[in-house]
């Protein structure tokens, strides 16, 4: 199985680096467990390359500080956009899934993890209550992860926004 | 009853910007403006950092072009540390940089050639939006839009091999770089499979070229009408004429070809450049000082880099360089949509460049740095994919920075991007009743043409997320639409 973690936003701007510093710690505990089939990308945002990078995986996950009502995190199922968005600074994950579809011919299950982010100023660095949220979906994801194969069949039991 | 039309776009972290034009009794615009709000809280948030920190603090400006931020700070700083300007670094400092920058260039102007600027080529500036976008070039041009993903992807790779990473790169660093070129980066670059290779982005660079010469010989007459005006142009080029992206003098022409900048040194560009505030706009309008405000303001990037440079030191590029000035028989080219085939041309001498020096020896050896004196001043200036960009920093005794002032290329470029906008109102919007999309895709168009930092953060697919709003002359909204 092929799976793909890709965190994106700006760590020089607190929260907004929750995703990044998700997929910076499950590589190291996939590491550290000398596990098999993982690849892992960071950046600032999705931009179109990305298209490309996800169409030969079984699963990718997008990580993502959030702003939105959540408990601490939760996970959506990514499905191609009706209404993609993109600037050159910048695509949504429904677009990129969209565009993989359209120019490579490739559905891969997409799951986009959404962190619940608190402060967004110019700084390095998690705020506390942030780095206990991104503890806590490490914690949840790295169990999902011990039956990978289990996740397309298992999702409705995931923590769902 | 006089009307304000107002086209507002959706907020974003880079900025953001609006147009409003300005309708009397008749529906005939009598006045245009583009209000762009950049975040330009770089030059003090570094006030009292480090001077080393600079390079990689101010690559946060910008999400799609930080490298272009990293390398103007990086040359500024090399001044200070006392290694010299430009060309005096070590041959793996000066060449590892001009990959990075090449490897930057080269995604960024095929990002918005072929993903932003295709989709209006292909199905026409007042094509149905829903088809008008790189959905619509997917479907019908999968090619295309295929090879628009893997030349972004191409120069990404070549970013990370010489930055360390695709984010917050530390390659450059005061007085050279950082690490030398990895062999295993070099063969996935020159020799990899393809079409993830220097021979095959040249090629693709090649025919993205001949896509846009194609399409000008059907439709030259738009090409060259659309939102034309004759003004300055402005880059630095080698000391020997070139097109040199990286490193040089500033030189800037007039529309006819007259010097008025003659290749002067840029550690002294505020000696002849000055910025004017005007009370509705956020942004500076940079213009020269020996010409004043009102005809000392002029176009930067790719039109007007072909436009100063006598030639290009790459033998593909130097080709279409000469075929593309001998429609103006030599003279500037003042006409807004040649924006694009300067770019392509562009991709074509980045392509080439790259592939050249990924077969140089000189990047996988030698001292990587070179120390100096110390001073407490100093310039960067290179040409950034939208334009030339510069940054200037002054340290004090505890090497904290105390003065950075940036100039970026779309900074440069506010006065021509009004004087698009009014042109393409006037012709498009005069004496209508109804402000329709496709008039309002034409003002996109002219933009575009520029690639500022704006349509980053406005540009939808295949059209901005605009607001028009349409006041009447006593403010009071009358109508109001969403594209």
């Amino acid at each position: 199985m092929k799976i793909l973690l890709y965190g994106y936003g700006n760590p020089g701007r607190q929260d907004d680096g929750l995703g990044v510093e998700f997929v910076i710690r499950m590589e190291k505990w996939v590491g550290q467990l000398e596990l098999k089939g993982f690849e892992f990308d960071n950046n600032y945002q999705l931009n179109i390359e990305d298209a490309e990078a996800i169409k030969d995986k079984d699963l990718v996950v997008f990580a993502d500080a959030s702003e939105e009502k959540i408990n601490k995190f939760c996970f959506t199922k990514v499905n191609k956009s009706s209404e993609v968005s993109f600037t050159t600074h910048s695509a949504s994950p429904g677009y990129i899934v969209k565009l993989c579809e359209e120019l490579f011919n490739s559905k891969p299950l997409v799951l986009l993890l959404h962190i619940k982010g608190y402060s967004w100023e110019f700084h390095e660095g998690l705020t506390e209550k942030a780095e206990n949220n991104l503890k806590i979906a490490l914690d949840y994801f790295q169990k999902k992860l011990k039956h990978p194969e289990k996740i397309i069949n298992t999702l409705n039991d995931w923590k769902l926004c | 009853m006089a009307k304000k039309i107002t086209i507002e776009p959706v907020t974003r972290v880079e900025g953001h910007g609006k147009v409003t034009i300005h309708l009397d009794d008749q529906n005939n615009v009598t006045n245009t403006r583009l209000h762009i709000v950049e975040f330009r809280g770089f030059e003090r948030f570094i006030l009292g950092r480090p001077y080393w920190e600079a390079p990689v603090l101010v690559q946060r400006l910008c999400g799609i072009c930080p490298v272009s931020h990293h390398l103007a700070a990086a040359k500024a700083l090399d001044v200070i540390v006392g290694a010299g300007v430009g060309d005096s670094l070590t041959p793996v400092g000066e060449k590892m940089r001009r990959l990075m920058h090449y490897g930057q260039i080269f995604q960024s102007h095929s990002l918005h050639f072929f993903h932003l600027v295709s989709p209006d080529l292909l199905f026409g500036i007042d094509a149905d939006p829903a088809i008008r976008n790189i959905i619509g070039v997917a479907l019908k041009h999968k090619d295309l839009a295929v090879q628009g993903v893997m030349m972004r992807k191409f120069g990404q790779e070549v970013i990370r091999a010489t930055a360390g990473k695709k984010i917050h790169g530390t390659g450059a660093i005061p007085g050279g770089i950082n690490k030398h070129l990895e062999l295993e980066d070099k063969e996935l670059l020159l020799n990899g499979p393809d079409p993830v290779n220097a021979d095959k982005m040249v090629e693709w660079a090649q025919g993205a070229v001949d896509f846009f010469k194609d399409y000008y010989k059907k439709n030259k007459d738009m090409i060259d009408n659309f939102a034309f005006f004759p003004s300055n142009h402005l880059s630095i080029v080698r000391k020997d004429g070139a097109l040199d992206l990286y490193n040089g003098v500033l030189r800037a022409v007039d529309a006819e070809g007259n010097k008025i900048l003659d290749d002067v040194d840029c550690q002294e560009y505020n000696k002849y450049i000055e910025e004017e505030v005007r009370s509705w706009s956020y942004m500076k309008f940079p213009y020269i000082k020996k010409l004043g405000k009102e005809k000392g303001w002029y176009r930067v990037g790719p039109l007007a880099r072909l436009n100063t440079c006598d030639f290009i030191p790459t033998p593909l590029a130097q080709k279409e360089f000469e075929e593309y000035k001998a429609i103006n028989k030599g003279k500037p080219d003042n006409c807004c949509l040649h924006y694009h085939y300067a770019r392509l041309i562009e991709i074509l001498h980045t392509g080439e460049m790259m592939k050249e020096l990924l077969n140089d020896p000189d990047l996988m050896k030698g001292d990587l740095t070179v120390k100096g004196t110390k001073v407490k001043k100093g310039v960067g200036v290179l040409e950034a994919p939208r334009g030339t960009l510069f940054h200037q920093y002054e340290i004090n005794d505890d090497d904290q920075i105390t003065l950075a002032n940036l100039i970026v290329s779309t900074t440069n470029n506010n006065e021509p991007m009004n004087q698009s906008v009014n042109i393409v109102a006037k012709t498009w919007m005069n004496g209508k009743p109804e402000i329709t999309e496709p008039m309002m895709n034409a003002v996109e168009v002219a933009i575009r043409a520029y690639d500022p930092c704006l349509s980053c953060a406005t540009h939808a697919l295949g059209k901005m997320p605009l607001e028009i709003s349409l006041y009447d002359v006593n403010n009071e909204l009358v109508d109001k639409k969403r594209t």
